[in-house]
């Protein structure tokens, strides 16, 4: 369900919790749980791809509330996100959560400056070139290249093979000092 | 009224990505080598998103059990809006890149647009599908570049793509009936309007490599985002569909 609210409209019979109490962050916490398919070092908190955690409470005792998860994409195709919005019911489930939404929104639109350090640290542990920040290349130049770091021997002589790479979210390039080919998790 | 006005732009939003994400996929296995394989196909899964995206408004708005399926699997050629540039055979590699730079950098002026939009759900549509085109546009025109200005025969290649090809490219900015009122209305974009800074880009990369620009006396094909088609969309819909039409309500 496509929903680009920023918060669902809440309807009176609900009271929201406050945002920095345990319970929400005792749900952040279980989200890191979910991994991304594709890269499974990163959890989907570690991407940026959980916006905000909202529980809802209803005031009339002996009924459950909510939980909403607000999820935004990473690329518009990508076919993670459909297999991640299921892991995230399906984790908040075996925790013994109910009532569990999960509300994608697309504004504003997820960008690499959302991944948290500790993100980039998995991924270049992992082998993969973390993301430089964006509004170093986001541009419409042509034949111009980044300087991307070698995630295997730190070396910045490393050169493009092929912007578009083995996921949507990466790019191909080659070191030319180890020879080892890496994937780039591009800017965007 | 205004509500089947803004059903029939999303779904030629919608089918113009769809199509030609269709289109791309095509070359699946058949690049002429492999990280340009891969460079197509991540675009088409690019475009096959945002199609996804315009289709699930579309059903939302349009109520009756729509899906985004339904809306891509069930309706026939002269249902669908796409611009005929969209559904052009992919040819050679040359034919393919142009086709994608011609489209690309209309798409990316489009966005542009659409990030204005009164309707919030186009505008974070936009805001999300503009970054995927920039690198969609850089792309395209790169290769262009490097064909045209590359050996004889890709040169000559190229000149023949052009040919067939700026034919379907009037048609990007000529608004549909349907467009007209979401205009005024400032929904939809203003396509007009855009036709000199994209006539300007495309000038700079042919140009840049080599080509020749074609004229303004060029008759232009239309027809497409009124669901007249040329006979490709035919195959290619007969393709996309043939599972849901003989196993109907099929999931994987």
């Amino acid at each position: 369900m496509l929903n680009v609210q920023w918060l669902t409209a809440s309807p009176e019979e609900y009271v929201m919790s406050d945002i920095t109490d345990i319970s929400t962050q005792k749900i952040w916490s279980i989200l890191e749980e979910v991994v991304d398919t594709e890269v499974p070092v990163l959890s989907i908190v570690d991407l940026g791809i959980v916006r905000s955690v909202i529980t809802k409470e209803k005031l009339e005792t002996g009924k459950p509330g909510t939980t909403e998860i607000i999820i935004t994409p990473t690329y518009s195709g990508c076919p993670a996100m459909d297999v991640i919005r299921i892991q995230i019911r399906l984790t908040l489930l075996l925790h013994g959560y109910e009532n569990i939404q999960v509300t994608t929104v697309l504004s504003p639109a997820w960008t690499t400056d959302w991944m948290s350090e500790a993100g980039k640290q998995k991924l270049k542990a992992y082998g993969i070139a973390p993301p430089n920040p964006s509004q170093q290349v986001c541009n419409t130049r042509l034949f111009a290249e980044e300087a991307i770091q070698c995630p295997l021997c730190n070396s910045y002589n490393t050169r493009r093979v092929s912007e578009f790479g083995s996921t949507a979210c990466k790019s191909l390039h080659q070191c030319n000092d180890c020879h080892e080919p890496f994937d780039y998790f591009k800017c965007h | 009224m205004k509500k089947q006005a803004l059903i029939n732009y999303l779904l030629h939003l919608a089918d113009n990505a769809l199509i030609l994400g269709q289109r791309n996929g095509k070359w699946c296995g058949h690049g002429p080598v492999l990280e340009q394989d891969i460079a197509i196909t991540n675009i088409s899964l690019d475009l096959i998103g945002q199609a996804r995206n315009f289709y699930q408004y579309a059903a939302q708005l349009q109520g009756n059990n729509a899906t985004e399926d339904t809306l891509a699997y069930l309706r026939d050629t002269r249902e669908f809006k796409n611009c005929l540039l969209a559904e052009q055979l992919n040819g050679d590699w040359g034919q393919t890149v142009l086709r994608q730079f011609f489209f690309s950098s209309y798409q990316f002026q489009l966005y542009r647009q659409l990030l204005q939009s009164a309707d919030s759900t186009i505008a974070a549509i936009a805001e999300k599908s503009l970054k995927e085109v920039i690198y969609h546009l850089r792309w395209s025109s790169e290769w262009v570049i490097r064909l045209g200005d590359g050996t004889d025969e890709s040169h000559e290649r190229m000149g023949k793509a052009i040919n067939n090809l700026w034919m379907y490219t009037g048609e990007m900015f000529m608004p549909a009936e349907y467009e007209l009122t979401l205009i005024a209305d400032g929904i939809a974009a203003d396509i007009k309007s855009m036709q000199p800074e994209w006539k300007q880009k495309i000038q700079e990369i042919l140009n840049e490599a080599t080509l020749p620009v074609p004229g303004d006396t060029v008759w232009m094909q239309t027809g497409g985002k009124e669901g007249r088609h040329t006979e490709q969309l035919g195959f290619i819909l007969a393709e996309l569909q043939f599972m849901q039409r003989a196993y109907p309500g099929m999931e994987w």
